[in-house]
């Protein structure tokens, strides 16, 4: 695992790079740990508050520590007609988290999202940024289990 | 007539998008070279002369905008809006997945046309696999030479919505929140860094290279006189062929929904359908006959947008799903604006209490009032489009929100 400091300055010679610092940063850790954002605002020459801002402007991106799966459930219309609440249901009943919160082992963390543009195979959850299509109950436990 | 034309992705599944050759194969980069071998003003009277509007909501005629870039000693910059955030929506996706390579031959094109030198493609951070192919598309069109001295560099989106907006998207290049700017200044005089940007969406990238090769004439002959060429539509909700498919603009709705699309799902009976995404408007049965052109959806009170269908079955409840509506747009305000950042924050309130069965009529006068003044006072498209699919529904569904009315 690099640390922060290389990833950041990996993106330095980047004008306004400083998401795109967020986003190798968010790949290694999950979210941006606090001193990484600091890192950050210092690399790209903005106060911290401001790099803050920046950081939870986006929904992509975390500034709490989340688990090592991120699952994220897409809510928007399309798949909210092909079931998503009850698949989200199920999620939470399984994974015994709410919306938002992380298992106690740290395993998963459970988000919605907004439409993901995979909206041919609805509904879509993505974990860690990779897409499941036309997810069901069943699928849903096959996917589950597969993350070790 | 109710088939397919393929312009953008007549090669679907044939090349391979990240190979240059490949493209070069099939007549790709013909149409650049013709491009850098006119005079500048001569290439925009050809792009304005063949008719090409805008494929990302606004419809705006491309060879005007690009006029209207000064040609001074600074730099100038190539944009590609490929946000994608409107859900339903996942045409720039497989325009890219199926035929990278014409979306970089026409952000260069658009390079000759106002003597920029570089390019970015702002893509949404919910593709970063697409990101990956994009990045080696440019590497093999670089190495290959096809580009010449033209740059593109790929910038990752962060899930906002609002980024799709143009100077939300500069904003969001430059390293800021993304939030909208006051326009004018228009990024055509002041974008990115404050220089003159041009912002088009991915398809209206990747129909150059066909103008430039076929002609002006050729494109403006295809699908609606005013707002001619192909369009990419991609179905979902309750169709039986839930995909994308590209046709001539004057392409019929219910030929949409009823030939490509086979028809409602299930042998049930159509509802609704909402075009151009969540901030469409729903349209009726009746309404159906219509062209899916621009000037013809807008004189249906609706709109193309970015080309997604959304349609609705028979079983469908109406209110809760623009429920559901009205939730992403709270969630996707940027809080800049007073009308919209309250406004989203309250249509979802009253929705939720029609959707809950609690709400009164009162409730829906004050909903059409607040959407009057969304439309008109909201800083940016936003929170302008998010009270449509309210005022629509009440329009044409009004019974179902009598029903859950007390
Ligand atoms: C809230 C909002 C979201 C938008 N999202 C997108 C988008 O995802 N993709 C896009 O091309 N245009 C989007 N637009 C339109 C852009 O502001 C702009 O008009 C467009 O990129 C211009 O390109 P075109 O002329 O080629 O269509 C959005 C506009 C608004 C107000
Ligand atoms: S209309 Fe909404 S999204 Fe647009 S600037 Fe205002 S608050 Fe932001
Ligand atoms: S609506 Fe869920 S992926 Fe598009």
């Amino acid at each position: 695992m690099s640390n922060y400091t290389d990833i950041i300055a990996s993106c330095q010679g980047k004008k306004g790079g400083i998401i795109e610092a967020f986003h190798a940063i968010q790949e290694q850790y999950n979210y941006i740990p606090e001193e990484a954002l600091k890192e950050a605002a210092k690399h790209f020459g903005i106060p911290e508050a401001q790099a803050y801002g920046v950081a939870t402007f986006y929904s992509y991106l975390s500034v709490e520590k989340r688990g090592r799966y991120i699952i994220r459930m897409c809510e928007s219309a399309p798949c909210h007609v092909a079931g998503a609440d009850e698949l989200l249901k199920e999620m939470e009943s399984i994974l015994g988290i709410k919306v938002g919160e992380t298992t106690a082992d740290g395993k998963f963390t459970l988000e919605l999202t907004e439409c993901i543009g995979q909206c041919q195979a609805t509904p879509v959850i993505t974990i860690n940024s990779e897409p499941h299509f036309d997810v069901n109950k069943a699928k849903l436990a096959e996917i589950l289990a597969s993350c070790k | 007539m109710a088939e397919e034309q393929r312009v953008i992705l007549e090669y679907a599944d044939k090349i391979d998008p990240k190979k240059a050759d490949d493209y070069i194969k099939v007549g790709g980069y013909k149409g650049l070279e013709k491009a850098r071998s006119m005079d500048r003003k001569a290439l925009i009277d050809e792009v304005k002369k063949s008719g090409l509007r805008g494929r990302g909501g606004a419809g705006f005629n491309a060879g005007m905008k690009w006029s209207f870039v000064p040609i001074k000693d600074e730099d100038r910059y190539v944009v590609c809006n490929f946000d994608e955030g409107e859900p339903g929506t996942y045409k720039d996706r497989i325009i890219c997945e199926k035929n990278a390579q014409a979306l970089l031959e026409g952000m260069a094109i658009c390079g000759a046309a106002i003597a920029s030198k570089q390019g970015y493609i702002y893509c949404r951070g919910e593709y970063p696999f697409v990101v990956k192919m994009l990045r080696e598309a440019i590497k093999s069109a670089k190495d290959s030479g096809a580009l010449g001295d033209f740059d593109i560099e790929v910038r990752m989106g962060a899930g906002a919505y609002v980024c799709g907006e143009e100077t939300a998207l500069i904003e969001s290049i430059e390293g800021h929140r993304g939030e909208p700017r006051f326009k004018p200044p228009f990024p055509g005089v002041a974008g990115l860094w404050a220089q003159p940007t041009v912002v088009n969406n991915v398809e209206t990238f990747a129909c150059l290279p066909y103008i430039m090769t076929n002609g002006a004439d050729w494109f403006a002959g295809i699908g609606a006189a005013k707002y001619p060429g192909t369009k990419v539509l991609t179905l979902t909700g309750d169709v039986e062929n839930a995909t994308y498919f590209e046709v001539p603009t004057n392409y019929m709705l219910r030929d949409v929904v009823y030939k490509l699309g086979g028809g409602v799902k299930g042998g049930k009976k159509f509802k609704a359908v909402q075009v151009g995404g969540t901030s469409g408007a729903f349209i009726p049965e009746q309404n159906l006959d219509t062209q899916i052109d621009f000037d013809s959806m807008s004189a249906i009170g609706a709109a193309l947008g970015s080309g997604a269908v959304f349609v609705m079955d028979e079983t469908r409840d109406i209110v809760d799903i623009v429920t559901r509506i009205s939730k992403f747009f709270e969630h996707e305000s940027c809080g800049k604006c007073n009308p919209c950042r309250e406004g989203t924050w309250r249509c979802r309130e009253i929705m939720e209490k029609i959707n809950a069965g609690k709400a009164s009529q009162k409730d829906i006068d004050n909903l059409m009032l607040l959407s009057r003044v969304m439309k008109n006072a909201a800083l940016c498209g936003l929170g302008q489009a998010a009270p449509i699919p309210i005022d629509s529904t009440l329009e044409h569904f009004g019974y179902e929100y009598s029903r859950k009315i007390v």
